[in-house]
């Protein structure tokens, strides 16, 4: 992938919690990469660190938090901006956390949606205001010219009056139209990459279909990249072009839309497609109901360091004393289809020579 | 929370892996006390300064024992005795057991102020258990015997620190006071308690206009001054009252303002018990109303009924030390840290005898301690909060 | 309208279920909250959070209920056990003891009676078992207040109701803090499950758990099910969830009971613009390219203060001028088929599109 079809590349990022009991490797060696105009859709479950991997991207992780390791290169000239103090080609985790640089990237490079919408929010001031600051912030406008503006965003995110509801506080607003408000706000200096956390993960089906449709529409308008979490597959198939999985900290599987659902490779994508309900299996059976398949175990507690692969404890190939001693590495299995299982070695003897040379 | 995100809470990260293996069992079949009293153990400070005011209250209970002296004595020519130093090497500069020197009153020669001096040659040995001032034990038990002190009709009596300026020991009257100064704190709790539960109760439970009135009651006590109601208050008990009945007056005071804390935290958290699921499954489950009240909604807030009670004792022995020492609580006869402090206002104890200055650091400590035993039970006091 | 209410289940028993009735049946159905204002608590209207539901739950059968949040599912649920006192309609409910009761106008008595046999599991996990009482404690609280088992006999009856929703019976003297989300859904579902009770009402108990977990908890829903012969009321608002496990499903809207038919009819042939809404809303695990979407314009009316007419009008992409002045009722469209809208019968409304 050459850098001018890339806009971020995350490389074996590490983001650690120490907290007094014990250390939670939230993100522990993620690679991602973002291209101008696509969407990035990541999936996995609960806790499996796709909310610390945005952060982290916004250099915005809590304390006790702390990047550890990697990289975040960020390809500032893959769209041009007119005056820049910033160089083409930035590595984010090394910047100063809120040093000028940093700031000038957040809000005016890459903004976030957060899944709920009243914490981006503050409550106590009108919508309109708080648009209006940010739009101030990143750039050189009148009040005047800022209120307009921020009407202007109002109305392109489809809210009913935007001059009446720029005056609005949040409470206000229904939860969609809140969200809708926050997504505004997160556009209003033109990011050229947007991460959205779950932006529609509180809303119901039909707003939520209202939000993804008023992204997708933002993004053809924009040539935005925008990396879009969340944990259920529906909305990825509905938004992303690539997917990657994340399981314990990690990108076990990434390649693109089609690929995942047709194609799946890593045992872990497998097993979570197959345990969805699938309303197409309804709607063509006729009486006995079917059970639907299960992963067994649960997901361990966040302390644990498990050896080798971290799924290995739950996997239905588990291969003993490869799985659980080594790590998988990133194989590309297929053009473009990355992933992180034994399965997919060149040859089981090839991950045997690799455990015996760790060992 | 997984379970070792919360394992981890009680015992810190090395020890939660080897916790898990040992007293896995043991921590999820713990209760909620024994998950209090888990994480409350790793609040060194707390912990240390638990150990603390026990010591405190044991010297308070056995006073009578533990002092060298009857606090009342005084000590005809020993005056504003400096604290007698202890030693174990005599002017010779053989070692030998704890002993001190016999004094001799005399005069600074320069500003002919009365002072004490030590004789080298009147050696007083230590010893334990020593027969001095009679008394009764907890008023039960006649007897003549103390901790330690120095034994023999024309001993020269120890004092470790001090007397004051009509000769009476320091330690004995800080030991007594104690007695008076840390239970007024636990009576005013008491009190506290049992208005805060009550009228909190009523409040939340049924709600409605009692409600409204109990709000607005509380609501204007917070809104008032503390110390200038109290000092309103305790100067406008009778001088003549008995000791006993301007104690309990005295508790009542302080504990105006103790119960406000502690009934809104009992009503608002029995209104927002009500709305929890686990208690409308009760319901369902056909629990009755008495049952819910006690089995299910009482131990979910009793962690926040001891936070409250002991960050308002604190502020209940100092109440009771300012209003002593203002002349408007307590009074002697009465032996309180407050009353001990209210005879020592005089710059020329100040200046001259400081030694009679010691109940401060001791109230000092007991409301140090007291804070910090609050701070670790805050923490440690809603062991299921994420 | 009650007249027709009346006959719902009676055509249903003839034309479909022959060997089955309904277990429970309510007729119009109402709650409605005061919204107090001032010192004075006046009360300056109502929030109509249920409002005129008729609806029956076939015995042994699932019946799923769908719609947008705050359109009254909870309270719906709630008021069937009379969790919440319904401010008017009938709840019926056949109590192997007391018989075909109006769950409404039962006495204290008579309700702990019918709990024994209807009863809930909740949405949250860790809300809804108290973190204080040890797992003993927890699923053996109904049979010890409902006075069906005491000492060794009550261990039993926890034991062997562990062991059947999935836990270890050595598990009872644990607390809750000692399982995940998923366990303890199951520990709250063996509470339910302890009396033995013939209706369950599930009020979003996979929402809150992960895709992988939510798999298992359905799972166990469906096979015990079969084992006990247990009738579901089904809350959810993921509609692929709700295909997956209910028999017939119901669709509210503010208040109201818009549509109700078998599970593959709704989903294929809806009558009701809202649900057709519904069914074109649902994110599809399927890259392949979609139809294009209908999409609603504005926001949820409020239960507060619901439009005129029809609640879903000025929504509707079906709209007629009746639609903004007159309420339609809730009619037979096809046998088993309820619509409540104007243009039931005469539109041709499209359900979701199956790959086969
Ligand atoms: N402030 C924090 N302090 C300590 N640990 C944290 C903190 N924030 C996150 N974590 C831990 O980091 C891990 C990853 O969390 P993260 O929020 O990224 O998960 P997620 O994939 O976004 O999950 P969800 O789907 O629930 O939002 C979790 O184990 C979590 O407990
Ligand atoms: N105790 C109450 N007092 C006043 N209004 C209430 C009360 N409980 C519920 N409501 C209102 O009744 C309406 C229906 O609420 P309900 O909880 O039944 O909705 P729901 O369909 O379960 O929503 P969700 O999907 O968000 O759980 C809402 O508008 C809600 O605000
Ligand atoms: S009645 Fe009218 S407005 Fe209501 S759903 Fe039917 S067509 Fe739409
Ligand atoms: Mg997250
Ligand atoms: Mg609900």
């Amino acid at each position: 992938m050459s850098g001018n079809e890339v806009i971020a590349e995350v490389k074996n990022l590490r983001t650690y919690f120490h907290v007094p009991e014990g250390v939670v490797r939230a993100v522990d060696g993620v690679d991602l990469v973002i291209k101008p105009g696509r969407t990035l859709g990541v999936v996995g479950e609960s806790g499996c660190g796709k909310s610390v991997t945005a952060l982290s991207l916004m250099r915005l992780v809590p304390s006790p938090g702390r990047i550890e390791g990697g990289e975040i290169i960020y390809y500032q000239s893959v769209r041009e901006t007119s005056a820049s103090s910033l160089s083409d080609i930035i590595d984010i985790t090394r910047l100063k956390p809120n040093s000028r640089e940093i700031r000038a990237i957040r809000g005016n490079h890459i903004s976030m949606v957060f899944q709920e919408p009243m914490a981006a929010m503050l409550p106590v001031r009108t919508v309109g205001s708080q648009i209006m600051e940010a739009i101030t912030l990143h750039q050189n406008v009148s009040h005047q010219e800022a209120r307009e503006r921020a009407i202007e965003m109002l109305a392109r995110v489809n809210l009913p009056n935007p001059d009446r509801i720029v005056d609005n506080y949040p409470f206000q607003l229904s939860g969609g139209m809140r969200q809708r408000a926050v997504i505004a706000m997160a556009l209003s200096c033109n990011p050229h990459l947007l991460i959205a956390d779950e932006p529609t993960t509180a809303l119901d089906v039909t707003t939520e279909a209202q939000i993804l449709d008023l992204m997708r529409k933002l993004q053809a308008d924009y040539n935005m990249a925008i990396m879009f979490i969340t944990h259920n597959l529906g909305v990825i198939a509905e938004m992303a072009d690539e997917v990657a999985v994340m399981y314990l900290g990690k990108v076990v599987e990434q390649t693109d839309i089609r690929s995942i659902f047709i194609n799946p490779l890593h045992p872990y994508t497998q097993a979570l497609l197959r345990s969805i309900p699938q309303l197409d299996d309804v709607m063509t059976r006729s009486g006995e109901r079917r059970q639907l398949h299960t992963i067994k175990g649960m997901v361990p507690d966040p302390y644990t360091v498990l050896k080798g692969c971290p799924f290995h404890p739950r996997c239905p190939h588990f291969m003993s004393e490869v799985c659980d001693q080594v790590v998988p590495e990133v194989i590309e299995a297929e053009p473009d289809h990355i992933v992180r299982c034994h399965l997919y070695a060149p040859s089981p003897e090839e991950a045997q020579t690799r455990k015996e040379a760790m060992l | 929370m997984s379970k070792t995100t919360f394992l981890g809470k009680f015992f810190g990260h090395g020890e939660a892996v080897e916790a898990e293996v040992q007293h896995e069992e043991a921590f999820y079949r713990a209760g909620q006390w024994q998950l209090v009293w888990w994480k409350f153990k790793r609040h060194r400070l707390a912990q240390v300064s638990m150990a603390v005011l026990a010591v405190f209250y044991f010297v308070a209970i056995f006073a009578e024992f533990l002092s060298p002296h009857d606090p009342m004595r005084r000590f005809q020519g020993r005056l504003a005795h400096p604290p007698t130093a202890i030693h174990i090497r005599d002017t010779q500069g053989r070692f030998r057991a704890p002993f001190i020197y016999g004094t001799e009153q005399g005069r600074d020669p320069v500003t002919f102020r009365p002072i004490h001096v030590a004789d080298p040659d009147s050696i007083h040995p230590i010893r334990l258990l020593v027969r001095g001032d009679p008394y009764r034990f907890w008023g039960l038990f006649p007897t003549d015997v103390h901790l330690f002190g120095t034994a023999g009709e024309d001993a020269m009596p120890i004092y470790i620190l001090g007397t004051d300026s009509i000769g009476r020991d320091v330690l004995s009257r800080i030991f007594y006071g104690g007695r008076i100064s840390l239970s007024i704190g636990l009576v005013g709790i008491a009190i506290s308690f049992v208005l805060g539960l009550l009228l909190g109760g009523i409040s939340g439970f049924f709600g409605g206009a009692i409600d409204d009135v109990i709000q607005r009651v509380i609501e204007v006590l917070t809104t008032l001054p503390q110390i200038p109601l109290w000092m309103a208050l305790a100067a406008a008990l009778p001088r003549e009252w008995p000791q006993l009945r301007i104690y309990f007056a005295t508790t009542l005071i302080l504990s105006i303002f103790g119960w406000t804390g502690l009934a809104r935290i009992v009503r608002g958290r029995l209104l927002s018990m009500r709305e929890e699921d686990f208690v409308l499954a009760a319901r369902l489950d056909g629990e009755s109303e008495w049952t819910i009240i006690v089995r299910y909604m009482l131990p979910g807030f009793a962690s926040y009924i001891i936070i409250s009670l002991t960050g308002s004792l604190p502020g209940m022995i100092l109440g009771e030390t300012a209003l002593s020492f203002l002349g408007i609580g307590l009074n002697p006869p009465t032996i309180s840290w407050g009353v001990m402090l209210q005879q020592a206002q005089n710059i020329m104890n100040v200046a001259h005898f400081p030694w009679v200055l010691w109940p401060v650091p001791v109230v000092v400590i007991a409301v140090l301690m007291f804070n910090f035993v609050g701070d670790g039970l805050r923490d440690a006091a809603d062991p299921y909060m994420s | 309208m009650t007249e027709q209410v009346d006959t719902l289940s009676q055509i249903q028993v003839n034309d479909h279920h022959q060997a089955q009735k309904p277990l429970v049946e309510t007729k119009a159905l109402k709650k409605h909250f005061p919204i107090q204002r001032g010192l004075l608590r006046r009360v300056v209207g109502h929030v109509k959070a249920v409002d005129e539901v008729s609806f029956y739950v076939m015995e042994g059968e699932t019946l799923g209920l769908v719609g947008e949040s705050g359109c009254g599912k909870t309270t719906t649920g709630r008021c069937l056990l009379r969790a919440i006192m319904p401010t008017s309609g009938e709840i019926w409910f056949d109590d192997p003891k007391l018989g075909r009761v109006n769950i409404a106008e039962l006495d204290r008595e008579q309700l702990v009676q019918v709990r024994r046999n209807m009863r809930m599991i909740f949405q949250d996990p860790y809300a809804s078992l108290n973190p204080r009482m040890t797992l003993l404690d927890i699923v053996g609280a109904p049979l010890k207040a409902m006075g069906i088992a005491r000492g060794k006999e009550l261990e039993r009856r926890v034991a062997e109701m562990l062991e059947l929703v999935g836990l270890r019976p050595e598990y009872m003297r644990r607390y809750p803090h000692a399982f995940s989300g998923g366990q303890r859904q199951r520990v709250g579902l063996a509470r339910a499950l302890a009396p033995h009770p013939k209706f369950l009402v599930c009020d979003e108990p996979v929402s809150a758990l992960d895709v992988s977990v939510q798999a298992q908890i359905l799972n166990l829903l469906q096979e015990l099910q079969e084992e006990m012969g247990l009738t579901y009321l089904f809350v959810a608002h993921d509609l692929s969830v709700v295909a997956h496990i209910s028999d017939r499903v119901a669709v509210m809207y503010v208040g109201k009971m818009v549509e109700t038919a078998p599970t593959q009819e709704l989903f294929l042939s809806p009558k009701h613009p809202y649900t057709e809404a519904l069914m074109s809303a649902i994110p599809r695990p399927d890259p392949s390219p979609r139809e294009k979407r209908i999409l609603l314009r504005g926001e949820v009316a409020s239960p507060a203060n619901p439009p005129s007419g029809c609640y879903f009008h000025p929504r509707c992409n079906y709209v007629k001028d009746i639609c903004r002045t007159k309420e339609p009722a809730f009619e037979e469209i096809s046998p088993g088929h309820y619509a409540k809208c104007h243009r039931a019968t005469e539109l041709a409304l499209s359900g979701v599109a199956t790959l086969a």
